[in-house]
């Protein structure tokens, strides 16, 4: 029965194609159309803040080195992730995301809360040799981001571009991006004043790269770096660390 | 080409120099960007076919004999360029390896560095070796299962060069720091439209053949073909959709974020390797074993259930790969169920298959080719069971983000899809070429020793490195505090790191010798005797193309 109404179906090209663009079409749908609609999915974090220029400009370099190859931002529900890397990662800290930079192995550790964990001369250090401060690690080096001047020139558009896929810049913001991404650098300059008023006072204005004068990509860097997990602190008020050994069904 | 008409080469000349108006004006307007060497590259890739036109611009019109046989002169070149992504691909991966184990074999240059040669890497082995590929097959399959031409001289050709012409801009654009970091669809936004459109003339030459077929019904691999064409449009679409910065910057946003762009990626990337890489290749298994066993397929009732099962099941397992994250329960666990339910599916393609070697088992001993589609099957097999087993979520949280998913994606690229494909091309060389055999029937066997013993030394490496890695992370001492560091377990990992690039470096060796053999065959071996492979005619000279 079931064979001759398939013999049917296989001699029309296009009921088959039609029958294949249904069977096809079903999972995709029920998974990711309702992610839009179930306002739980992503949590609510007032205090969610988004990137300034130089972490997004530090973003755009991670993304462009590839580093989600070998890097996670993504901690699970497992005692022993949450506690090596911290508190379990929530939808809203990637909300502004695009894209999202969760990955899929582990060669090196998960950055997902990597920020505040070590000083910015560390990961200067770090990303010009590796294996000066982790003999055993098996890192690219990536020292020419020391020398590479950050394109302060572009970051307008950059921030334009964002907003126009639902990232909330203000218009301010985004006039303002190359100045803020200058000011953001280099903590004596009269810019950095404007960085703490449109992005918090707790947004970290430091030279990035140790040298005060010019803005390269080693201080795009390491401001992103040092932000990962500090976006909000939503993670920490409403997860502390599980005391055992979590349900494995949950 | 000797066989376009007057007015497909002028066509073919037009379509050229649009393409290089818009490599100049990429150029242009991205002087002070990739994309800007990227325009300069469309400009010099068209330019040097439209030079290649141009010295057949005045040879005469094609004989209308050519209607009475197969056009395989596209499938040709897609064999060649399928041979060269090979080799280039998965050197690229023995080098990506091995910095791994040697870091500094990247010479410490920012183009050369593991963060922009994985995606070379993947992106060249799975769209340049198996899309070319599959590309190549299908031309011949669906040609030999409808017993009909292909529909049109030029679109195949369009497909061909346009295809490599994504893989090309892709590829450079890595190494040039041009990606959106999404894996496995790591191509910006002007790569990847090009991609729909090249994909929009492939579908319409597919269909349109098949609809000449003078056999009433569609053949078991044509619907894995289509299944392959269309879904993986659908995929590349949705997965792609962003917002550039502007025309003259390569760099886009796409236009989901976080949890949702997570949900879509593994969507698309769980799916790329079910419609990319199961379907198309299935739709190779189901032509190619058969031909070279000589025994028809087991079970057609079979064959109906797997291919719906598949089509209809892979579509919901994506979400397997964000097991215990942000994404919520209900989407994991409904990934989980229809993963575990997919064994069926795919156990009974596998089954399918090494049940029609019955009655044949003598000549896959024999016969090294054979031996090959054997040993994809079995791989076929072996890797659907892992996933499903790795897709169940106490198993994920040991597996995932360790050594151990990289072997099972290597158990099923290199011991199901690049065999499978070598497979093929061992049968289908010396038939399009009209060759009596391959040149030397040794050197297949030397192929086929490589390619397991790699795949083998590989893959154990990788399980090893995996499972330690993944239970170093989440062993406790006795006062309850973790025992290892993040390093004490990427220490443990440097023996396997070594023994999976050596295991790389058999299977590119044997893809070299491959590369030698196919271009010896086509060279030298003695040509065939008179075999019967051709369309039917009856109706093909009225549904031709004016002239």
């Amino acid at each position: 029965m079931s064979e001759r109404l398939h013999g049917r179906l296989e001699r029309t090209a296009v009921g088959f194609m039609l029958a294949i663009v249904v069977a096809g079409s079903v999972g995709g749908l029920v998974e990711i159309a309702p992610l839009f609609t179930i306002h739980e999915t992503v949590e609510d974090a007032p205090d969610m803040r988004v990137y300034t220029p130089l972490e997004a400009a530090g973003r755009n370099i991670y993304v462009r080195e590839g580093c989600y190859a070998c890097h996670s931002q993504m901690i699970r529900t497992l005692r022993d992730e949450v506690e090596r890397y911290g508190p379990y990662s929530l939808a809203v800290e990637s909300k502004y995301d695009h894209p999202m930079l969760w990955g899929s192995k582990r060669t090196g550790p998960d950055l997902a809360r990597i920020g505040g964990k070590y000083s910015d001369l560390w990961h200067v250090a770090h990303l010009i040799n590796p294996r000066e401060v982790v003999p055993e690690s098996n890192m690219p080096s990536y020292q020419w981001l020391a020398t590479t001047p950050l394109d302060l020139g572009d970051l307008r558009d950059q921030l334009a571009a964002l907003r126009s896929v639902g990232v909330p810049y203000t218009d301010d913001m985004v006039a303002n991006a190359s100045a803020d991404a200058f000011g953001q650098a280099n903590p004596d300059s009269e810019q950095s004043s404007g960085v703490t008023e449109r992005y918090g006072q707790d947004t970290q204005v430091s030279a990035f790269d140790g040298v005060k004068t010019s803005v390269t990509e080693m201080d795009a860097m390491v401001a992103y770096l040092q932000v990962l997990g500090r976006l909000t602190k939503a993670a920490y008020q409403n997860t502390a660390a599980p005391e055992q050994m979590p349900n494995p069904n949950n | 080409m000797g066989q376009l008409t007057t007015g497909e080469r002028g066509f073919a000349a037009a379509i050229l120099i649009a393409l290089m108006v818009v490599g100049v004006a990429m150029a242009a307007a991205g002087r002070f960007d990739p994309i800007g060497i990227h325009g300069a590259i469309v400009l010099v890739y068209c330019g040097a076919l439209f030079c290649y036109i141009l010295t057949s611009a005045f040879d005469e019109e094609p004989d209308a004999s050519r209607f009475s046989s197969y056009y395989d002169d596209p499938i040709k070149v897609g064999v060649a360029f399928t041979l060269a992504w090979a080799v280039f691909g998965m050197f690229i991966g023995v080098w990506a390896a091995a910095q791994l184990a040697w870091p500094s074999l990247n010479f410490d240059t920012a183009w050369s560095s593991f963060g922009r040669i994985r995606p070379a890497h993947t992106t060249g082995v799975i769209f340049g070796f198996g899309g070319n590929a599959l590309i190549a097959t299908s031309f011949h399959v669906v040609q030999r299962t409808s017993r009909a031409r292909l529909a049109d001289q030029l679109s195949p050709w369009f497909v061909i060069f346009g295809f490599n012409l994504f893989c090309l801009i892709a590829v450079s654009g890595y190494f040039m720091g041009v990606t959106q970091s999404k894996e496995y669809a790591e191509a910006e936004w002007y790569a990847d439209l090009w991609l729909v459109i090249v994909w929009i003339a492939y579908f319409a030459l597919f269909v349109r053949t098949l609809a000449r077929r003078k056999e009433p019904h569609i053949y078991v691999a044509n619907w894995y073909y289509l299944a392959f064409i269309i879904v993986v449009a659908i995929l590349h679409i949705v997965n792609n959709l962003a917002v550039p910065v502007s025309f003259g910057h390569a760099k886009s946003y796409t236009v989901w974020s976080g949890v949702q762009d997570a949900m879509v990626q593994w969507w698309y990337g769980h799916n790329a390797v079910a419609f990319f890489l199961t379907s198309g290749f299935l739709g190779m298994l189901y032509y190619y074993l058969p031909i070279r066993a000589e025994r028809p397929i087991f079970s057609y009732r079979l064959s109906i259930l797997s291919f719906w099962g598949i089509t209809f099941f892979y579509m919901w397992a994506g979400s397997h790969h964000l097991h215990y994250t942000a994404l919520p329960i209900w989407v994991q666990n409904l990934g989980m169920t229809f993963s575990v339910m997919l064994l069926v599916p795919s156990w009974a393609s596998a089954g399918n298959a090494l049940l029609t070697l019955n009655g044949a088992w003598h000549r896959v001993r024999d016969d090294a080719t054979l031996r090959f589609i054997m040993m994809a099957a079995f791989f076929y097999g072996l890797s659907t069971f892992e996933g499903s087993f790795m897709a169940i979520r106490p198993v994920n949280s040991l597996s995932h983000y360790t050594d151990w998913t990289v072997g099972h994606v290597h158990a099923g690229a290199l011991g199901w899809v690049a065999m499978i494909t070598f497979g093929a091309f061992y049968t289908l060389v010396p038939s399009i070429w009209k060759r009596e055999r391959m040149y030397s029937a040794a050197l297949v066997e030397v192929h086929f020793w490589l390619a397991l013993a790699g795949t083998l030394i590989y893959v154990f490496a990788m399980w090893n490195s995996g499972i330690i890695q993944g239970l170093m992370w989440r062993t406790y001492s006795a006062d309850n505090t973790l025992v290892y560091s993040f390093v004490d377990s990427l220490l443990a990992m440097y023996p396997y790191y070594i023994a999976r690039a050596f295991g790389g470096l058999l299977f590119l060796l044997g893809a070299i010798v491959a590369s030698f053999n196919i271009w010896m065959t086509v060279r030298t071996a003695p040509a065939a005797g008179a075999v019967h492979d051709a369309p039917l005619t009856s109706g093909i000279l009225e549904n031709a193309p004016a002239e």
